[in-house]
């Protein structure tokens, strides 16, 4: 019992007796690592002012107040109103120009073309397939609001309302017509581009129609000098193939069309009953008057039955065509993701042990981010194109098929009429008319 | 028939926004740079569709340092330390160097002239406390529908926020 105690009791002398060495390295160890954390926090302490000097405030200045947008709603929707007075009613080509002057001056170089309709499509995408935006009431009016209009008088918008409309309306000086089989061919152009900015878009990729927006430069009177470029080619182009962007670029067109062939009033050439005097045949720069039957011969109806019928067979044909393409295209669609193309970008590092200069990989590598968790996430993505494209493809083969049929399809015509899908209600062809207004 | 057809077609334009009854929001977004996700790549100055770029430096003064050897005033590897053109990060010299009180030096961002090119975000982070960051000025930012620095930023540190937050200052936390 003593020689435990004893045992006990030395221990306990050099227990105390090493504490009294050690209590100031203990305490000195504590301090190092209580500095080190004080030091993570700031490499440089905050200063404590003895003058009492106060820290400056920041200016934060806000957007245009939210209520101006809705205040560029009620604009768009008056001058869609006066515009189809103008052009079904008063039929003023004169007042149409004006109108087109003030939306380029007003949608174009005052609100620098941003928001517009041709782009609130995108929007719609994204809101309706994204949780994590909502879309804008203002955007969503900006969609539906032309459309209405479309379905109701035909493409007013076009005519004197979309401010790219405007200023490809306002530089056509010299209309040439192109060859139909050019036309045909180009005019396939917007639905594909209307397809891949809705894919894109919903995935939440790009917004392609707002980068490849060939006019924004010239309302914004600042841009890279690529996009000045195009769009001084376009309406270089467009002086001779007027509305090039209409005709052939503009995926928000493909609605218009679509709805504008349900109007009940559409524009009309003759402010009366046609004669068939056949004085506006040369008149639309866009090909858009369909001629009467009068004078022209017409093709025995059997041949072009068979191949209506031919058509319509083929249209599922078609879509499961463009179905399939689309989804084994849609690896390389993905591409437009910037978190797939990073996945691919650091994999390819992995593979060659080449390290990559890109910011984007270096930043990522600064981030702490896993490489399983991007991975993940361009697996995820990838699913999700694989999903979309294929309604894509679909969409295209079906409006491809579409065409097709209308090509076989002849109406009997008496009169002269404006194509009430492509007609831009632009109201070039009313001084061509010799019938006055009845009294 | 034609009702018939324009009923089919009016019908998105009523689907739609039946579906997006609970996703539309009647305030707008604005575009704003997370200054902690930021990596000062010098991307702000050049991608922006305006010239100058509508982001600039903002100084987060709370969180300053106010040192007399500003990691983000002065840069690295000088001959001499002294506050010459020479030696500032600045390209514009829109630093403004005070004097406040014995050690301390105010520095402030003259908005005018900076371009947003974030060397000194690069040199204060690196250097420094990290007080001086990027941000997206909603006086000059046009609010483009996709905004061209957020679609290249290396760190996808710009994204939208709800325009009555409009800013993320590093000292707001």
């Amino acid at each position: 019992m003593t020689g435990q105690v004893i045992k006990f009791g030395f221990v306990h002398e050099t227990i105390n007796a090493l504490m009294k060495k050690a209590l100031p390295y203990i305490i000195f160890v504590l301090l190092l690592f209580w500095h080190i954390v004080l030091f993570s926090q700031d490499r440089f302490p905050r200063p404590e002012f003895e003058s009492g000097h106060a820290y400056p405030t920041n200016q934060m200045p806000m957007q245009r107040a939210p209520g101006w947008e809705y205040f560029d709603v009620v604009v768009l929707t008056g001058a869609l109103i006066m515009t189809t007075w103008l052009a079904l009613k008063k039929r003023s080509r004169q007042g149409l120009i004006w109108m087109s002057v003030f939306s380029l001056a007003y949608f174009g170089f005052y609100r620098q073309g941003c928001i517009c309709a041709v782009g609130s499509v995108q929007n719609v995408s994204l809101a309706l397939f994204n949780t994590g935006y909502s879309i804008p009431l203002s955007a969503l009016f900006f969609f539906i609001i032309p459309l209405l209009f479309a379905l109701a008088y035909g493409r007013v918008f076009c005519a004197g309302v979309c401010p790219l409309g405007a200023i490809q309306e306002l530089t056509g000086f010299s209309p040439v017509k192109l060859p139909k089989a050019v036309e045909i061919i180009l005019a396939t152009v917007p639905f594909i581009y209307l397809g891949i900015a809705i894919l894109f878009a919903s995935t939440n990729s790009q917004f392609i129609i707002c980068r490849y927006d060939p006019f924004i430069g010239i309302f914004r009177l600042d841009a890279p000098y690529t996009m000045i470029i195009f769009g001084a080619l376009l309406l270089l182009a467009g002086i001779f193939v007027n509305r090039p962007y209409c005709r052939f670029l503009c995926p928000y067109g493909v609605l218009l069309n679509v709805f504008s062939r349900f109007a009940g009033k559409h524009l009309t050439i003759t402010p009366a009953e046609c004669t068939n005097c056949r004085l506006c045949e040369e008149a639309c720069p866009y090909d858009a008057i369909i001629p009467s039957d009068t004078d022209q011969q017409r093709e025995e109806p059997t041949a072009s039955r068979k191949r209506f019928i031919l058509y319509f067979f083929l249209v599922p044909l078609f879509a499961i065509a463009g179905a399939f393409l689309l989804y084994n295209l849609a690896p390389s669609l993905s591409g437009a993701n910037s978190t797939v193309r990073l996945a691919r970008e650091i994999r390819t590092e992995k593979k060659t042990g080449i390290e990559s200069e890109l910011k984007t990989v270096v930043a990522f590598k600064e981030s702490g981010k896993t490489e399983s968790a991007l991975f993940n996430e361009e697996e995820i993505i990838l699913r999700r194109f694989r999903n979309a494209s294929p309604l894509a493809g679909t969409f295209l083969g079906i409006s491809f098929g579409i065409g097709m049929i209308s090509l076989t399809i002849r109406t009997r015509r008496s009169e002269y009429k404006p194509h009430q899908g492509k007609c831009y209600s632009c109201g070039r062809c009313f001084k061509y008319c010799p019938i006055k207004a009845k009294a | 028939m034609r009702t018939a057809g324009k009923l089919i077609v009016i019908s998105p334009l009523v689907v739609i926004p039946a579906f997006l009854a609970k996703k539309t929001s009647a305030t707008g977004y604005v575009w704003q740079i997370d200054p902690f996700k930021c990596t000062q790549c010098g991307q702000c100055k050049t991608n922006c569709v305006l010239t100058p770029s509508a982001s600039k430096c903002m100084h987060a003064f709370r969180m300053c340092g106010y040192c007399d050897l500003c990691g983000g005033y002065l840069r690295q590897g000088v001959k001499t330390i002294s506050t010459g053109a020479e030696n500032q990060l600045c390209p514009t010299g829109a630093i403004t160097r005070k004097f406040v009180e014995e050690p301390y030096f105010e520095y402030t961002i003259d908005e005018k002239i900076c371009d947003g090119c974030a060397k000194c975000v690069k040199g204060c982070s690196d250097f420094g406390n990290g007080s001086l960051h990027m941000q997206i000025r909603h006086d000059r930012c046009v609010n483009c529908n996709e905004c061209s620095i957020a679609r290249t930023c290396p760190s996808n540190a710009i994204s939208r926020i709800p325009a009555s937050i409009a800013y993320l200052p590093k000292d707001k936390r």
